[in-house]
């Protein structure tokens, strides 16, 4: 099947998934972010590598805090950005999407970053930039429905990279609403490619997809069992809207069974990091003592993660 | 790209040519002058003058990749190894170190990069080689080897066994 | 050229109906088949068709087609070879007033291309609330009487609507997908939707409501028919139906035959159906249902117009043309399934035409002179530019496949040919 994020050369045109990205690519993303990290501590945070680009943030779903480290990333680069929230209407839904991209192309964008509610948004994108012949024009997906969000993934891998070296020996757990997180598909593709010894899937039933065994991870339904001895611990934001009954009986027995607390985290290995995608919901699946206590590593992700999309957007440009 | 024995000239002993080097250099040094490296040849050279001319601070490495002018036509691919400036830069005397003079063009990249650091007091240039055929307007303060190759020529500096510095040509096809 | 004694020479007849499956002449007059081998006593051929190395077959028969522009698809259908197709309800406005319908029949009638068999709404507006005006409805020329993709979620008025369609001895089609356990899926729910962040359509939505349905027309005693089965779990389901006696047939759309979730691929809007492309294991039950006469194969024809099919997988309109498509891809089906070609045919000839309850899909002397004359092995490649449907979309776009129609023949006309 054509890798629709490989160019004809085989080199990486867009980031729209982790999915299809082989291990060295991820590895030699991972190692460009590092010296970019460099580069946001010194006095002049720029370096000219996409001076003269235009590169657009286009969300259809509202996000001002990930727009914002796409835009920082890009201004480090010397790119200049363009802010464009679209927000969907709800006759002309898709038609909106390729004709705000023929629009842009016609402004001689060079790069999109795009989020979209509905998972594959991205993709067809992509595809249509491929049949308008514009393959020089790049996509980076910045969250496409349940699916994926892939510089969120590769600055989770980063994160950890950081903390813990080595994925081998790791045991990884991502706790909470899997079935509707794009974070956690994103997470769970970059640890298996990368080698993890174990990947842990913790939550109730009706926030499991469906089988999800065969993204190879090991299910657990309680968190005793889900963090004993873990590395890392990953938690997902969950959504207001998924406690209203349908999902989970209450925001209050969800934090019982699920939330994290100290008591619970001390199941984990004494040196796990806690990680989170933010923004958090504190009390609901984090405790306040764990998402500021020394084993939280939730603001170091946010840091990484400018470098992590300034790498991605520096290798995109210049492939 | 092979080696090619072909271009009869006689390539001189690197580490010898780091010595004479550090003695052009030497009697224009002041208390405060600083050594950066270009990536990855001017580092090895870098360290050897650091050591020759009994050097107290650490010297800068810089890697140009994120300023070179060929970004678009060769992308982001090989490793880029960071950039790290250990100290401050303003108002400092900097002899920026490469093995090869060619184009000029990575000598300019540097200096752009070393301008992000701060406003440097003045900035030398030192080289093991001029091989001519230059772009942009740019010499050497201190070279101890000029010839002039040609373009499908180039020359390689790598490390052997022992950690010394050896010089090879590569054709290009 | 009217209904002109038509005289076909020399093709290999295969004929379902009547285990026919040898090289003979073929005598057409007054729009019906009239002599098979020999010609009958004072046949004077209007015109002689040499059909040596070609294969004639009824006209095919399609359970389930959506006409969208009537005259470039009933154009499309015999261009496939099809020459009777049964229209659901879910046309705008839904086929609940007789005038629609005459109005429907009329038109195609006008054509003079393919036969159209209107399927009535059971209900008012297909609203699922009130029993639409069945007898009224049958008289102006529907065949049978359905819900389209609009489930009937009270099942207290599904049970009536199945007592009032018994009481006349309509026939009655139901799309088995219960609406909540469907509510909100593209795409089966699986490794493949869960692996894309699709929302899933689980099994359970087609098993519980073919359980309900079974039940009722039981009860009532109704004659049902399942359409667009796609598990193994609904099949089965069926299987046992059957086994227990009940009068009930199913159907299954070409797609399905060939295709499964993994088809989805990156996000192909291509590959959206529904019911969804479930998994390999499904699809290989639902090819054997089909090998076994269970179930016929519809091609479930929906022209969608690119606009609805540029679009994120989710949000794109489901179906694909198939028409053009319905004959090769059944061909390929039989290949890889081994099957006697004749046993294939009569998934899209006589087993939908007796599920319709219509006279078509037989080379019978007097039988309506439906043919479909096609060159069993011709390659051709499906491009947008090869289809005459309107809709140009289908996962097999780009596809080579063998079986091309030369000619078809409805009611003894000549009504496409190569």
């Amino acid at each position: 099947m054509h890798n629709p994020q490989l160019n004809a050369n085989g080199e990486l045109s867009h980031l729209l998934s982790i999915e299809g990205l082989p291990r060295d690519v991820i590895v030699h993303i991972l190692d460009t972010a590092s010296s970019f990290l460099k580069v946001s501590a010194r006095d002049v945070k720029k370096v000219p590598l996409l001076r003269g680009k235009s590169v657009f943030n286009v969300f259809f779903e509202n996000s001002t805090r990930t727009r914002t480290t796409f835009e920082i990333a890009a201004k480090r680069l010397s790119a200049d950005v363009i802010n464009l929230d679209v927000t969907r209407s709800s006759t002309a839904k898709g038609e909106t999407l390729l004709d705000t991209v023929d629009n842009l192309v016609a402004m001689h964008a060079d790069m999109f970053v795009v989020r979209h509610a509905a998972s594959g948004a991205p993709y067809l994108l992509a595809s249509h930039l491929r049949r308008i012949g514009r393959d020089d024009v790049h996509v980076v997906n910045a969250g496409d429905g349940r699916h994926a969000h892939p510089t969120q993934g590769l600055l989770d891998m980063y994160t950890i990279r950081h903390y813990k070296k080595d994925f081998s020996n790791l045991v990884v757990a991502i706790v909470g609403d899997i079935l509707h997180s794009r974070v956690a598909r994103s997470d769970i593709k970059a640890l298996t490619t990368l080698g993890a010894a174990e990947v842990r899937a913790i939550g109730p039933e009706t926030l499991l997809p469906t089988e999800i065994k065969k993204m190879g991870v090991r299910v657990c339904h309680d968190m005793a069992d889900g963090l004993r001895d873990c590395d890392v611990v990953i938690m997902l934001r969950l959504q207001n809207e998924r406690m209203n009954g349908t999902l989970l009986p209450s925001a209050r027995e969800y934090f019982h069974c699920y939330g994290l607390t100290q008591e619970k985290l001390r199941l984990a290995r004494p040196d796990a990091i806690v990680m989170h995608p933010g923004p958090m919901n504190r009390g609901v699946e984090i405790d306040s003592d764990v998402a500021d206590g020394p084993q939280a590593v939730i603001l170091p992700q946010v840091t990484f993660g400018i470098a992590v999309r300034m790498a991605v957007m520096g290798i995109l440009a210049g492939n | 790209m092979t080696t090619n024995p072909m271009p009869a000239i006689e390539l001189p002993d690197a580490e010898i040519q780091c010595a004479q080097l550090a003695e052009l250099i030497r009697p224009e040094l002041r208390p405060d002058t600083l050594l950066v490296g270009i990536h990855s040849g001017g580092v090895w050279v870098a360290r050897r003058l650091q050591r020759l001319l009994d050097l107290d601070t650490e010297i800068g490495l810089i890697d140009v990749s994120f300023y070179r002018d060929d970004y678009r036509a060769k992308g982001l691919h090989a490793r880029v190894k960071p950039s790290s400036i250990p100290f401050d830069v303003e108002e400092r005397p900097l002899i920026l170190v490469d093995d090869v003079l060619y184009t000029g063009r990575t000598t300019r990249a540097a200096i752009n990069e070393l301008f992000d650091y701060g406003r440097p007091a003045s900035i030398q240039l030192a080289v093991l080689v001029d091989r001519g055929h230059r772009q942009l307007p740019i010499c050497a303060n201190y070279c101890p080897w000029k010839v002039v190759l040609d373009p499908s020529q180039e020359l390689v500096l790598s490390t052997d066994a022992d950690d010394r510095l050896t010089w090879s040509l590569a054709e290009h096809a | 050229m009217n209904s002109d004694n038509l005289h076909i020479r020399n093709a290999r007849l295969i004929d379902p109906s009547s285990d026919l499956d040898q090289t003979l002449d073929l005598y057409l007059a007054d729009g019906r088949i009239a002599a098979i081998g020999t010609a009958p006593a004072g046949f004077a051929a209007a015109r002689v068709v040499d059909a040596s190395g070609l294969i004639a077959c009824p006209g095919l028969v399609d359970l389930s087609t959506r006409l969208g522009g009537i005259e470039p698809e009933l154009n499309a259908a015999v261009a496939g070879g099809v020459t009777s197709v049964a229209c659901p309800p879910d046309t705008k406005p839904p086929l609940d007033e007789p005038g629609l319908v005459e109005r429907l029949v009329r038109r195609s009638e006008r054509l003079g291309l393919a036969r159209v068999y209107p399927i009535g709404a059971l209900t008012q507006q297909l609203a699922g609330e009130k029993l639409a005006e069945m007898n009224s409805l049958a008289r102006a020329g529907c065949i049978a009487f359905s819900q389209a993709k609009h489930p009937i979620v009270d099942t207290l008025l599904l049970l009536r609507a199945m007592q009032y369609a018994a009481t006349f001895g309509y026939a009655v089609r139901l799309r088995p997908q219960d609406q909540f356990l469907a509510r909100d899926g593209v795409a089966h729910d699986g490794e493949v939707a869960s692996r894309l962040g699709l929302s899933g359509v689980p099994t359970a939505a087609e098993t519980v409501a073919i359980a309900t349905a079974l039940q009722l027309a039981q009860a009532t005693g109704v004659r049902l028919h399942l359409s667009r089965l796609s598990s193994a779990a609904g099949i089965a389901l069926i299987r046992a139906a059957k086994q227990a006696g009940m009068p009930v047939s199913c159907d299954v759309s070409i797609h399905h035959l060939h295709l499964s979730e993994m088809d989805i691929g990156y996000f192909d809007s291509n590959a959206r159906f529904d019911p969804p492309l479930r998994s390999a294991s499904d699809r290989d039950a639902l090819r054997l249902a089909a090998r076994d006469g269970v179930a016929s194969i519809c091609s479930d024809h929906t022209p969608v117009d690119a606009d609805g099919k540029q679009l994120p997988f989710g949000e794109a309109l489901p179906g694909a043309t198939a028409l053009e498509l319905l004959l090769p891809l059944t061909l390929q089906w039989a290949a890889q399934s081994r099957l006697p070609l004749p046993s294939a045919l009569a998934r899209i000839t006589c087993d939908p035409a007796a599920v319709l309850g219509i006279d078509a899909g037989s080379l019978r002397v007097g039988a309506p002179a439906d043919i479909c004359l096609f060159d069993p092995s011709e390659p051709w490649r499906i491009l947008p530019e090869t289809l005459r449907s309107q809709g140009k979309n289908t996962p097999f776009l780009g596809y080579e496949l063998s079986g091309r129609v030369r000619m078809t023949v409805v009611g003894g006309r000549i009504v496409f040919q190569v």
